[in-house]
């Protein structure tokens, strides 16, 4: 971790407010009125489906893109503001925004005067992101993964307090996913602001302190990933070779509501949410109803981050549909 | 300013394309001076022989030598163009222009950047261009025993203001490739139009009086203004030229123009 030092100063510079931001690409409604804030010092995962506004919002906060209202600032002002932005913040928006005929170092290089660094420091960040033997290999010939780490170069060389990676863990294998985690989470012990975008909870969940939550444009949920885990519904599926015992504990104990119906279509096997294996337990034990299966399903945070996204689906547009497709 | 300068200067030279684009020039531009200075010193008339209805003006000498030497600009131009129009457009092909944007939000800023780095790249295919169409040129009238007109102060300040039109075609291009960002799409049409359309308006435009007013003021008419020697005029074949500053100010009002275009058009457009 040589290449980094932490900020000198390690205050609210660092807040990353997104205020009501609305975007429309003429009859699109890419972003609908959003609104939340990060801090530093976490890493936070900014979570949504694909096409959900993920981009876009980031690149309404880089500058890149205007918005149609609302405001999105870094540290209190926006990114047009910033002197030497490079220095403040590091942002890697696509894995493929390099020349092909540039070597990894020439392209460090091409922004080093105006993130106010030396060539020395371009080896150093390049070292440091492991592309240190490959420095003067043109990038076109870079798989994806080394492409990311070249990104994450990039937005390492002015030293930053913000980093903004969107996907960064995208064709990077096992032993570089862990290294950015280890990586991510160094960035935000030292007091940097960390945020992460990706469509996949469990691909950061390891990662992130904080999530957002978007869906068509606007947020969801946004809390600790804790508070996201405590949302989770544990359910429990039981099986019993009286069927109709099993339906008449069901009812006498007032879980009717609580049955998930598409996997109670088989008699006599049966799955609860909301409710505990013990209270199934006891109360199969009370009526002397036999079973054969008890099984608690600890449901993960991706099934919790599925149905956030899912809630409220907009009338009009379909679900992906598999027949007449997949035969 | 100053750092958007350098990092401007960096994308242009970490590249092959623009050695590749220069010798390419000099190449190109010594075997037209060699073929020219060989058929303008066997038969002056020869250049515009084949073309019927145009009269073939007679040509001094010295004015051969001066329409040799100013080659690059009257037929070279076309590749200090190219390098300054791919400059911007490759930002747009390689998805550049976002990491180019983060670290330079000015838009303004980083075209003029893009503008003026390419001045030193201009200079140095002004400077390739013109040695290597006075070198095979001379080389040649040399070698037929004809005067090379080296020492006269006229001809030389031709060449160098050759220099000086090629530097500001390079610009030029930024200015193109700012309005047109498509790479493939600036290719064609400044090949069309530097080796076609204009060349056509130009011999057209020169035959009738009305329009022989409006064709001195399109581009390579006052690039070639800028030497104060035409391969076109001297020959007979278009009208001719504006004086030395008159052109430099046109060709550069292209630059600026196009650039400014660019700017409210292509630059003021969300970076997606």
């Amino acid at each position: 971790m040589t290449a980094l030092t932490p900020p000198a100063t390690v205050t609210a510079d660092g807040v990353i407010v997104i205020d009501h931001l609305t975007k429309r690409f003429g009859p699109v409604l890419a972003v609908d009125d959003l609104s939340f804030t990060v801090r530093p010092g976490r890493v936070t995962g900014f979570l949504g489906p694909n096409g959900a506004g993920k981009t876009t919002t980031l690149r309404i906060l880089l500058g890149l893109v205007r918005a149609t209202a609302g405001t999105a600032t870094i540290g209190g002002s926006t990114y047009a503001h910033f002197t030497q932005p490079m220095r403040t913040v590091g942002a890697a928006l696509e894995a493929a925004s390099f020349h092909p005929g540039r070597t990894a170092l020439d392209h460090l290089r091409v922004y080093a005067p105006q993130a106010g660094v030396s060539d020395a420091r371009c080896r150093e960040v390049l070292d440091f992101v492991g592309l240190g033997p490959v420095a003067n290999r043109r990038a076109g010939g870079f798989s994806l993964g080394m492409r990311q780490r070249l990104a994450l170069a990039t937005t390492l060389l002015g030293d930053p307090q913000v980093l903004l990676l969107d996907e960064p863990a995208n064709g990077l294998d096992p032993e570089g996913i862990a290294w950015l985690r280890g990586l991510l989470r160094h960035l935000a012990a030292e007091g940097r602001t960390v945020l992460v975008s990706s469509h996949v909870l469990s691909e950061v969940e390891q990662t992130v302190d904080d999530v957002v939550i978007i869906a068509r444009g606007a947020l969801v949920h946004s809390s600790s990933l804790a508070a996201l885990a405590a949302l989770a519904e544990p359910s429990v599926r039981i099986a019993s070779p009286d069927a109709a015992g099993l339906t008449r504990l069901i009812e006498l104990a007032g879980w009717a509501d609580r049955l998930e119906p598409a996997a109670s279509t088989r008699p006599g096997v049966a799955v609860l949410h909301r409710v505990t294996a013990a209270e199934i337990g006891a109360r199969a034990f009370a009526a002397g109803l036999e079973l054969h299966e008890l099984t608690p399903r600890d449901v993960g945070l991706e099934d919790t981050f599925l149905r956030l996204v899912g809630e409220g689906a907009i009338p009009g547009v379909a679900e992906p549909r598999l027949e007449g497709v997949v035969r | 300013m100053t750092a958007a300068l350098r990092t401007e200067y960096r994308k242009l030279v970490t590249t092959r394309l623009w050695w590749i684009l220069l010798a390419s020039m000099a190449a190109y531009m010594a075997f037209l001076a060699g073929i020219m200075a060989f058929a303008l010193t066997q038969d002056p008339g020869s250049m515009t022989g084949g073309a019927p209805g145009v009269e073939a003006a007679p040509m001094t000498p010295e004015s051969v030598a001066r329409t040799i030497y100013t080659l690059a600009t009257s037929l070279g131009y076309v590749f200090p163009v190219i390098v300054g129009a791919l400059a911007m457009t490759s930002e747009f092909r390689h998805q550049t222009i976002t990491p180019t944007l983060l670290a330079e939000p000015r838009r303004t800023v980083f075209l003029a950047a893009k503008m003026l780095s390419s001045v030193v790249v201009g200079l140095l295919f002004g400077i390739v261009g013109t040695v290597s169409t006075v070198g095979a040129g001379a080389g040649v009238l040399a070698l037929m025993g004809e005067p090379t007109y080296l020492s006269d102060p006229i001809v030389v300040r031709s060449a160098w203001l050759s220099v000086v039109a090629l530097t500001v075609w390079t610009v030029v291009g930024v200015g193109f490739g700012t309005l047109l960002t498509n790479q493939v799409a600036v290719i064609v049409v400044v090949l069309a139009f530097t080796q076609f359309v204009e060349p056509i308006l130009r011999i057209a435009g020169g035959q009738f009086d009305w329009s022989e007013g409006m064709s001195k003021y399109l581009p390579g008419a006052a690039g070639e203004a800028i030497t104060g020697s035409s391969f076109y005029a001297d020959s007979g074949m278009a009208a001719g030229l504006l004086t030395s500053w008159q052109g430099f100010a046109v060709l550069l009002g292209y630059a600026v123009l196009f650039a400014v275009v660019g700017r409210v058009t292509t630059l003021r457009r969300d970076i997606t």
